[in-house]
């Protein structure tokens, strides 16, 4: 299926949740985040579209200015058609809810993009932080990151403006 | 099995132990012998990759690559230039592509030796190992004569590769692949045929193929469980389309379909079809410059790609997004390893502590992968 059909397959069931952005490549599909586990529940089950293989979990932080997004890349492997979703997030408060229960893959990549990025994924039934340390402090991967000075009395390397890693 | 309930138990593996393939810590809720559930903590080798690759070039992001995957790195900066060149809309000399599948298939057959011997070693059988090792440091000296490195080679850039092919370096190859072919039936003597090795595998830890694909496990042990999967054949990049070679997946041979043999068996024949890959590549190299079609400066249009490629444990993808700068604005590594990891636990329960490592074997995991 292309782009244009899968498209219109989740806009007749769930009408007004595709956002339209120009700057979008021609794999992408950037969606509200309100009804997101109803759809994808929809994307997986549907036996048209059937997408049974969640590839990849991106977090994305556009700066201060944009989103801090969650862009998902779908594969089916039964119709061989793939998709990027992206679903952007309030930056006080990001929240969405979680895919762990239909790709069982979900809950380690949504625990990846937790850590990194401090999205919240409602209905994720263990979700810590996985590859920083429990009590690390701050989202390693938004652009406005400040690290912490001291990790239990040991001097974190930080990096300097001119002359790279100290 | 576990119709007995006992008191539970919880007991740690690693992250110093020799069976979990680097620093990984498995925290293992027991009840006597029989696991429970396994909760795996890892994070140990985290290095930042995806955080350094936002502070330098994109030229830059190749070493960092190399380190990621250690055993494999042909295949990591494969996996990276073939992503950037579909960003950039780079076509490669054919050259180019040739040598880099030379190098890629080489890398692979590297990587299942280490994977198959130390999954012996995990058993309990050391010699094959010791063959293995053997047979990889020969391919491990053809990349020092290519590239001067016998590991982390920074061999493929964005547009070509860092040396042309070394004098006589396809007959070097063709003797190796002679030499090298004969010692498979060596292997699977020593090894997969050994009523001890088989005991100890077949039958034990089976991933059903929906499981799999919905844990994302992806590679052998994916096409272990029967899912004819592979990207160089669905989804062909470079010039593996050129190349006849059939995709092995799993049949059961001693046990169920889908068990730690199967996954080691999958491996063995995959070795097999990487050699009539590299005896098709070699003959037809055509001639050329690899180094017209690098860039003077690596400056990727806005956008965002991503793209995997097979790695030796997997799909290997790359989610890279430019804004127009020589530095990327993000760039994200989709490991093979980090799926095949995230589905030890429901793979595991019920089976005794011994079969965990039997299992955790199977799945070849690298932790410098995993932890990136």
């Amino acid at each position: 299926m292309t782009l244009v059909e899968i498209k219109s397959a989740i806009n007749s069931q769930f009408p007004g949740v595709i956002i339209d952005n120009e700057e979008l490549g021609d794999h992408q599909l950037e969606l509200n985040g309100d009804k997101w586990l109803d759809i994808a529940t929809f994307m997986k089950e549907d036996p048209i579209l059937s997408f049974d293989q969640l590839e990849c979990i991106t977090g994305y932080d556009g700066g201060e200015e944009a989103a801090l997004q969650t862009r998902y890349n779908f594969h089916s492997m039964e119709h061989r058609h793939k998709i990027e979703i992206i679903i952007s997030h309030d930056r006080e408060e990001p929240r969405v809810a979680s895919i762990e229960k239909l790709w069982r893959i979900g809950d380690w990549f949504e625990r990846e993009t937790y850590d990194m990025f401090g999205i919240i994924y409602e209905g994720h039934r263990d979700l810590r932080r996985i590859l920083c340390p429990d009590d690390w402090e701050g989202w390693p991967l938004r652009k406005n990151y400040k690290g912490q000075e001291l990790y239990h009395g040991i001097v974190v390397p930080k990096i300097k403006e001119e002359d790279g890693w100290e | 099995m576990g119709v007995v309930k006992g008191d539970q138990m919880i007991l740690n593996i690693g992250p110093q132990h020799p069976s979990t393939h680097g620093v990984l810590r498995l925290e293992v809720m027991t009840d006597g012998e029989i696991v429970s559930q396994i909760r795996p903590h890892i994070g140990y080798l985290h290095r930042c990759f995806e955080k350094h690759s936002e502070n330098v070039t994109y030229e830059q992001v190749i070493p960092f690559t190399d380190r990621c995957d250690y055993l494999a790195s042909m295949n990591s900066n494969f996996g990276y230039v073939v992503a950037m060149e579909e960003l950039m809309e780079i076509k490669v000399p054919e050259r180019v592509d040739y040598i880099r599948v030379v190098m890629g298939e080489l890398n692979r057959i590297a990587s299942h030796l280490l994977a198959l011997g130390v999954y012996g070693l995990d058993i309990g059988a050391f010699t094959p190992f010791l063959y293995m090792l053997r047979d990889r440091e020969r391919i491990l000296d053809m990349f020092e004569y290519t590239c001067g490195a016998r590991l982390l080679y920074n061999y493929m850039w964005v547009g070509g590769v860092s040396h042309d092919l070394p004098k006589d370096f396809e007959k070097i190859c063709i003797d190796f692949l002679d030499y090298f072919e004969p010692q498979i039936k060596e292997y699977n003597n020593l090894l997969s045929f050994n009523k001890i090795f088989v005991e100890r595998t077949a039958d034990v830890g089976v991933i059903p193929a929906d499981v799999a694909v919905s844990y994302g496990v992806t590679g052998p042990n994916l096409r272990a469980s029967g899912v004819k999967w592979d990207v160089r054949k669905d989804e062909p990049y470079s010039v593996y389309d050129k190349f006849e070679f059939d995709v092995p997946t799993g049949t059961g041979k001693f046990g169920t379909l889908g068990d730690c043999y199967d996954r080691y068996w999958v491996r063995m024949l995959e070795i097999k079809e990487s050699i009539r890959i590299l005896r098709q590549a070699l003959g037809s190299i055509p001639s050329g410059d690899v180094h017209q079609s690098i860039p003077k400066k690596i400056r990727p249009p806005k956008g965002s790609i991503y793209r995997r490629t097979e790695s030796p444990r997997g799909d290997l993808g790359y989610y890279i997004v430019s804004d127009g700068t020589p530095v990327p604005f993000r760039v994200k590594m989709r490991s093979p390893a980090f799926t095949a990891l995230s589905c030890l636990d429901e793979v595991s329960r019920g089976w005794m502590i011994s079969d965990v490592i039997a299992i955790l074997g199977s799945l070849d995991i690298v932790l410098g992968e995993i932890d990136r």
